[in-house]
């Protein structure tokens, strides 16, 4: 077999964080999922998973927890499916966001503008 | 061969010249929590995407109304044989990494807005369902000396049926009218077309209000009259 690169450096490192899954979680967080723990590290975790309790005192981006550790989105959501099987974190999910194609409610666009407009 | 969507000429790198010495050096030390953390009644994170060519200020606008220094990540896509890769003419590869930037604006107590900043290019667009599903709108930033890279962007968001607006961004005195730009661009008349700066708060800021406001009419448009 003929081993090729992977982008982010070491391929090794990230089939060790991720225990060698791949993509299994994808649909269960949005980019802009907050994440917010609900208990804190234990001794004995994996590292990553210390890190991203740490990080998520107070609510953090699913975004934000992959530019922080450094990691790839896809592998991140992998391990925040590990803390929430866990009931170490819990997920606030987008709710204005248009499923689908569907656009927000006026409402909600109404306060976002104004949101915006006096910034 | 893998390769790279980064931008090397796009202030793609988070030391961006916006950026604070004081958050340069606190990204060196492995970052123990946010820099500005959310408050903790967050709830609701909403998604606006700033798209454009090589270069053309996306890094700029995201950081100019952002209430943090702009990050960077990466997503991770394997597809084998499909499409060319343009930089290296392979045809088949087993993973490319897409790396896009983001900022935020607190909207109230528990909505927060997040605006990426991602690369026009073709093989950007296999990732998109996967990370901007759910995306509000987006803004198309142009740069009128390089016209044509707008083209593939403004065509794949009407295919994926996204509203956006389209901001020219004046790094000097405009040569062309914003009409010879619309006709340049074969733009919808619908669609808002206006000036900015990326590297003002405020002109940023009023480019995302004129996208909200498009999509507050479109909701209205599409809201069943009782």
């Amino acid at each position: 077999m003929i081993r090729r690169p992977v982008d982010t450096g070491d391929p090794d490192r990230l089939y060790t964080v991720t225990g060698g899954r791949t993509r299994a979680y994808e649909q269960a967080f949005d980019l802009v999922t907050l994440i917010v723990r609900e208990s804190g590290p234990t001794p004995g975790m994996q590292s990553e998973l210390v890190r991203i309790l740490q990080l998520s005192e107070r609510p953090v981006a699913v975004v934000e927890l992959a530019s922080l550790l450094d990691l790839p989105v896809g592998v991140v959501k992998i391990l925040l499916c590990d803390l929430l099987d866990m009931g170490r974190i819990t997920a606030r999910h987008p709710q204005s966001s248009g499923r689908g194609r569907q656009l927000p409610p006026p409402e909600t666009l109404k306060k976002v503008l104004v949101a915006l407009q006096n910034l | 061969m893998p390769s790279r969507t980064s931008e090397p000429g796009d202030p793609a790198a988070p030391a961006s010249a916006a950026a604070p010495p004081a958050a340069a050096a606190a990204a060196a030390a492995a970052p123990l929590r946010s820099e500005r953390p959310l408050r903790d009644t967050a709830r609701d994170g909403l998604k606006i995407v700033v798209v454009g060519g090589f270069g053309v200020g996306k890094t700029t606008l995201v950081g100019s109304v952002s209430e943090i220094r702009p990050l960077s990540t990466e997503e991770m896509m394997t597809r084998a044989g499909i499409g060319i890769d343009d930089r290296e003419g392979v045809l088949t590869k087993t993973t490319t990494t897409v790396a896009f930037d983001f900022g935020r604006i607190t909207l109230d107590d528990e909505r927060v807005l997040y605006l990426f900043g991602a690369p026009g290019q073709e093989r950007f667009w296999f990732l998109w369902d996967r990370l901007f599903a759910g995306t509000l709108g987006a803004v198309v930033l142009v740069d009128t000396r390089r016209l044509a890279d707008s083209w593939y962007a403004i065509d794949r968001l009407e295919h994926h049926g996204l509203p956006f607006v389209v901001a020219r961004n004046n790094f000097d005195e405009p040569t062309h009218s914003l009409e010879q730009v619309r006709a340049a661009l074969s733009l919808d008349p619908d669609v808002p077309l206006l000036d900015c700066d990326a590297r003002k708060r405020e002109s940023s800021r009023d480019v995302l209000v004129a996208l909200v406001r498009h999509l507050h009419s479109l909701s209205h448009a599409l809201e069943p009259t009782p």
